[in-house]
């Protein structure tokens, strides 16, 4: 069976397209003054503003290490977070802390901490496993490099992307 | 001083200034070309709720510098397969009629008493649509040197759409000529100063109108029985006209010889780097021409009601050319605003248009001028 569409029988005026070119342009010159004035909403200027602030604690960024109130080193160079790691993006080289040293019964430091960035894949277990509550997901998620080397993450730069972190458990401390 | 007496000789006069006048409205035209392109870009933006280019500059006013230097910079690809000399010399040719156009555009009264237009010729008229409709050439002989079948559609689309909306165009504009008896597009300007806009004849240099308003100055605000006889013919005159220079200038919702979404880019296809970018200034450069040939003809040129004309000092005349710059500006405003509202016409509707509705009106709307002219002279 076919089936008949009624098309609505239109007026001379609307034959003549104009009612309908007129209402069209009427729509977009709303849209352009509305833009013009600045009522409209418009998409984030991304790279000049970002969704930083509306970001929660808990979020899974760059991998990071922290120190504490006191200024130490939190990494005791256990290599949990290495083993744990499963794109193996963690390398540590550890070291023996000197005897002199306040901190001398930690007894290890890492001489060296990498993290690859381009490895990572930002799952958190290194933070999850880790014993001394050292290495903490901040929240930098735009990690950009312009060679492989920049992209990764030593020591240096990693304690200062992850700042100080308070509120610690400190077993380390004299009396304890 | 003999050296300034040499510049001051009527044939030596004429030469530096109209050289001078050249450079000066050569380097406007262009400006306003780069400019078109990034107003495009910006009012499509906005009508679509989008910033638009923003980066290169404030609000991305240096854009245009940039996208020039890419198209400078890139690859200038000749496909294997086309016909070279043709394939070459077809971007020219798109480019070349719409600068030419300009020469006849009254852009300004006077200035320090040099007319402001290039050429001052009696067939001024005549001269845009001669060398406007070559521009189609162009066109034409890309699609076919290109020797690909998008382009080749493009080229044969432009042909049958110039010769469906030439017919109007210049019919519509012949009633424009009966009322002011010339075609020397400076003294149908003249007439506008005199008489009234084509499109708003609402005041008057002399006459008696029964809602006239004497202003200081001598110019009357007023509308008379002759003029508001002659307004409905000028209307549908203007009406068609805008509408056939969509067509000319294949813009939305005429612009079937480039339909992105359909013939890829149209006679365009195959052209890259400053080829391509020939096409397209071509394409605005015609662009401001059409608008400057309707500003001239319906919107009184120059002019605008209660300013004197350059002969009262250079000051006017500067703003005389102000006036007119801002007047195209406005119709290339309207030209973006309609492109990103209507959709582009099918093939047979627009030829239809073309050929059913706007050649009738246009010719019916010479008969109803001419019983008007025969009525108002009785």
């Amino acid at each position: 069976m076919a089936t008949v569409v009624s098309r609505p029988k239109l007026s001379l005026l609307e034959r003549s397209y104009f009612p309908a070119i007129l209402g069209g342009l009427w729509i977009t010159i709303k849209h352009f003054v509305k833009m013009t004035f600045g009522q409209t909403k418009v998409t984030m200027q991304y790279p000049e503003q970002k969704w930083d602030s509306a970001m929660p604690e808990w979020y899974r960024g760059a991998p990071t290490l922290v120190r504490d109130e006191h200024g130490r080193e939190r990494c005791v160079a256990c290599q949990l977070c290495e083993f744990i790691c499963p794109p193996r993006a963690i390398t540590i080289k550890p070291g023996e802390l000197p005897e002199k040293d306040k901190w001398a019964k930690v007894e290890k430091y890492p001489r060296a901490f990498d993290i690859d960035m381009i490895r990572c894949i930002y799952c958190g277990l290194c933070e999850e496993v880790c014993p001394e509550q050292a290495i903490f997901l901040r929240k930098d998620y735009s990690i950009t490099g312009l060679t492989r080397a920049e992209m990764v993450h030593d020591k240096e730069k990693l304690y200062e992307l992850g700042g100080v972190m308070n509120g610690l458990v400190h077993k380390w401390n004299e009396k304890k | 001083m003999p050296s300034l007496d040499l510049f001051l000789q009527p044939e030596i006069f004429l030469a530096w200034t109209s050289a001078l006048k050249t450079v000066v409205i050569l380097g406007i035209v262009l400006t306003m070309v780069a400019y078109s392109v990034w107003a495009e870009r910006k009012v499509s933006a906005f009508i679509q709720d989008r910033i638009g280019p923003n980066r290169v500059g404030w609000a991305g006013l240096i854009q245009p510098i940039a996208d020039g230097v890419k198209l400078l910079l890139k690859e200038n690809f000749v496909p294997a397969g086309v016909n070279k000399f043709y394939f070459s010399i077809a971007p020219s040719l798109a480019m070349v009629p719409a600068i030419l156009v300009l020469a006849v555009l009254p852009f300004g009264s006077t200035l320090f008493g040099v007319p402001m237009v290039i050429a001052d010729l009696d067939i001024g008229v005549l001269w845009v649509f001669a060398v406007s409709s070559l521009g189609v050439y162009g066109i034409v002989l890309a699609g076919w040197a290109s020797n690909s079948k998008y382009p080749f559609l493009g080229g044969i689309r432009s042909s049958s759409q110039m010769i469906s909306y030439e017919l109007s165009l210049g019919l519509s504009v012949i009633p424009v000529f009966m009322i002011t008896g010339t075609l020397n597009l400076g003294e149908i300007v003249q007439y506008q100063v005199d008489n009234g806009w084509m499109v708003f004849p609402a005041w008057l240099q002399s006459g008696a109108g029964p809602l006239e308003i004497t202003t200081d100055s001598g110019a009357m605000f007023g509308l008379s029985l002759e003029k508001s006889l002659l307004w409905i013919p000028m209307m549908i005159s203007f009406v068609v006209f805008m509408i056939a220079m969509f067509a000319e200038t294949n813009r939305v919702p005429f612009d079937l010889p480039e339909a992105e979404q359909e013939l890829v880019g149209g006679y365009h296809t195959e052209y890259s780097s400053m080829r391509f970018a020939l096409f397209f200034l071509g394409e605005y450069a015609a662009m401001i021409a059409g608008a400057g040939f309707i500003v001239t003809l319906f919107l009184g040129g120059w002019s605008l009601p209660f300013i004197p004309d350059g002969s009262q000092g250079w000051v006017w005349g500067l703003i005389n050319i102000g006036v007119f710059f801002a007047k195209v500006a406005a119709i290339i405003f309207f030209f973006l605003w309609v492109r990103w509202t209507l959709p582009r016409f099918r093939f047979d509707q627009l030829m239809k248009l073309g050929w059913y509705v706007f050649f009738e009106v246009a010719l019916v709307n010479i008969f109803i001028t001419a019983g008007i002219l025969a009525y108002l002279k009785s």
